[in-house]
């Protein structure tokens, strides 16, 4: 084959690029859907209950994944501060997960039970009042914002079919687990889920 | 990773290398006579009339460049895990660097605080670096709560002022901090409704000194004395093995105005503290008690 002819036939061209560009992913990416410690759920991980699946989507919605981080990387000045690093089996509910990329604020994979649920409360409305040097937004509106219970259970019989094993009772008590309950509520309970679960070898 | 898989990782990861040297080779070997340096060959591109493009081969120490990330490459996934399951020749693994760092750090820690396990909390307060340690300490773990001075918040207990919800002495605020707390003011709306309420929110003000309407403060004293002195005393004194406030003094965890102090009665309260000893170990622990025992003595 001559030089000339990659060079100045476009399709052949962008077979090869296409080619060159998967090793890669084939490399890096692929096998790792076939890895039981990436694709299967580290001792004592569950799917999320009702009321912080829906909490989960409200971190999501309000973004909160733009300045905190939910990865503890296994360098000892992270786990001094945050605890045990992350595990990849520790995701494997997150659809998608929250790594995030940037932290302005601190890392949360384990913030669980760090604080009590009336400091979440007052933190989220306005953080300034516990943490006068903080410049986290303030999130008002969720002590407002309703949770609707037959959403809930919309969300988790999708969620079952990608393969997350609810049972019945799961998506039965669904409705009745979020009744009443504020975004507010919904979002704390998720923060104080988050990394207690992971049962260590012990 | 299984045999399979690894294999796949294997020989695409060769292959490539491989194809990228063959690549290099290929392309740097010129064709024609004309196609050496100074042979005339050019692309064909020509700018402003005359402006032509050589179709010269690469410079030799750019070419170079090029074998050196591939010889790199090679030495690299020798020396370290990359090719599937092969550990790698020099045993590096992203666990066992992050033990060492610890261990490291461990053994440090360890001479840091061993001649200060031995201490009493009292002195461990007139430690320098005991409470260079515990600042840090608190600033990390406490600060969110309870302020990076200790001065608190509205509902997150002041450590700056000679008022313990939860007792004062060395073992009680070991026991705060490694157990954590949890209070219990019932809510008490149900009990003796939105009036009831209101009159031993004057009770409790005159108790605090605060002016409150005499006639509701006498019917509120009755409530007082049958409900709230099981906890907080008949003389309204608290009780810190309970985690009752002092309702005589002029401190208020929430807020001593009516409006406050009417919605702690209605609705209860249950302020907790988090338990760290868990998560920091007996000895930070004790470091941190000294440290607001210091706060508090206001040094």
């Amino acid at each position: 084959m001559n030089h000339d002819a990659v060079e100045k036939k476009v399709g052949l061209l962008g077979v090869l690029i296409a080619l060159v560009i998967s090793v890669g992913g084939l490399v890096e990416i692929v096998p790792l859907f076939f890895q039981a410690s990436v694709t299967q759920p580290a001792p004592g991980i569950k799917p999320y209950e009702a009321l912080r699946l829906e909490g989960r989507d409200i971190y999501v919605r309000e973004g909160c994944y733009l300045c905190h981080s939910q990865m503890i990387r296994p360098f000892r000045s992270e786990t001094e501060r945050y605890g045990p690093y992350s595990l990849p089996g520790e995701s494997v509910y997150d659809r998608p997960f929250q790594f995030g990329s940037k932290r302005t604020g601190p890392d949360l994979a384990r913030v669980g039970g760090r604080y009590s649920d009336d400091w979440h409360r007052v933190h989220l409305l306005n953080p300034r009042d516990v943490v006068p040097e903080s410049n986290m937004p303030r999130f008002p509106w969720l002590a407002d914002g309703r949770i609707d219970g037959a959403i809930t259970v919309k969300k988790m019989e999708a969620l079952r079919k990608l393969g997350e094993p609810y049972t019945d009772a799961d998506i039965a008590g669904a409705a009745a687990a979020v009744e009443g309950k504020s975004e507010l509520d919904a979002l704390i309970a998720y923060l104080q889920g988050l990394g207690t679960n992971l049962k260590t070898g012990t | 990773m299984t045999t399979g898989w690894s294999l796949f990782v294997i020989i695409l990861t060769i292959a490539n290398i491989l194809a990228c040297f063959w690549l290099l080779r290929w392309t740097s070997k010129p064709r024609t006579a004309s196609e050496k340096i100074g042979g005339g060959a050019d692309t064909g591109h020509v700018w402003d009339k005359d402006l032509r493009e050589y179709n010269n081969p690469l410079p030799k120490w750019w070419l170079w460049l090029f074998y050196i990330t591939i010889a790199f490459g090679l030495l690299y996934l020798a020396f370290y895990p990359g090719l599937g399951n092969f550990a790698g020749l020099g045993g590096w693994t992203q666990a066992g660097q992050y033990e060492q760092e610890r261990a490291a750090v461990e053994a440090r820690a360890a001479t840091l605080l061993a001649p200060l396990a031995a201490l009493p909390v009292a002195e461990l307060a007139n430690n320098e670096q005991a409470m260079s340690t515990a600042h840090n300490l608190f600033q990390q773990n406490c600060a969110q709560c309870h302020g990076s001075d200790g001065g608190g918040a509205a509902g997150f207990p002041n450590l700056r002022d000679a008022d313990w919800q939860w007792g004062s002495d060395a073992d009680s605020v070991v026991a705060t901090i490694a157990g954590g707390r949890v209070a219990a003011m019932p809510p008490w709306a149900a009990v003796i409704g939105e009036p009831g309420v209101e009159d031993v929110v004057a009770y409790v003000q005159t108790l605090g000194g605060q002016q409150a309407d005499a006639t509701k403060a006498t019917a509120g004293q009755a409530h007082f004395e049958a409900l709230c002195a099981a906890c907080h005393g008949v003389d309204g004194k608290g009780n810190p093995l309970l985690g009752a406030p002092d309702l005589t003094d002029t401190t208020w965890l929430y807020g001593g105005d009516a409006a406050t102090l009417k919605q702690t009665l209605m609705n209860g309260r249950n302020g907790q503290m988090p338990a760290w000893g868990d998560k920091l170990g007996e000895q930070r622990v004790k470091l941190l008690a000294a440290y607001v025992t210091k706060l508090a003595a206001g040094k």
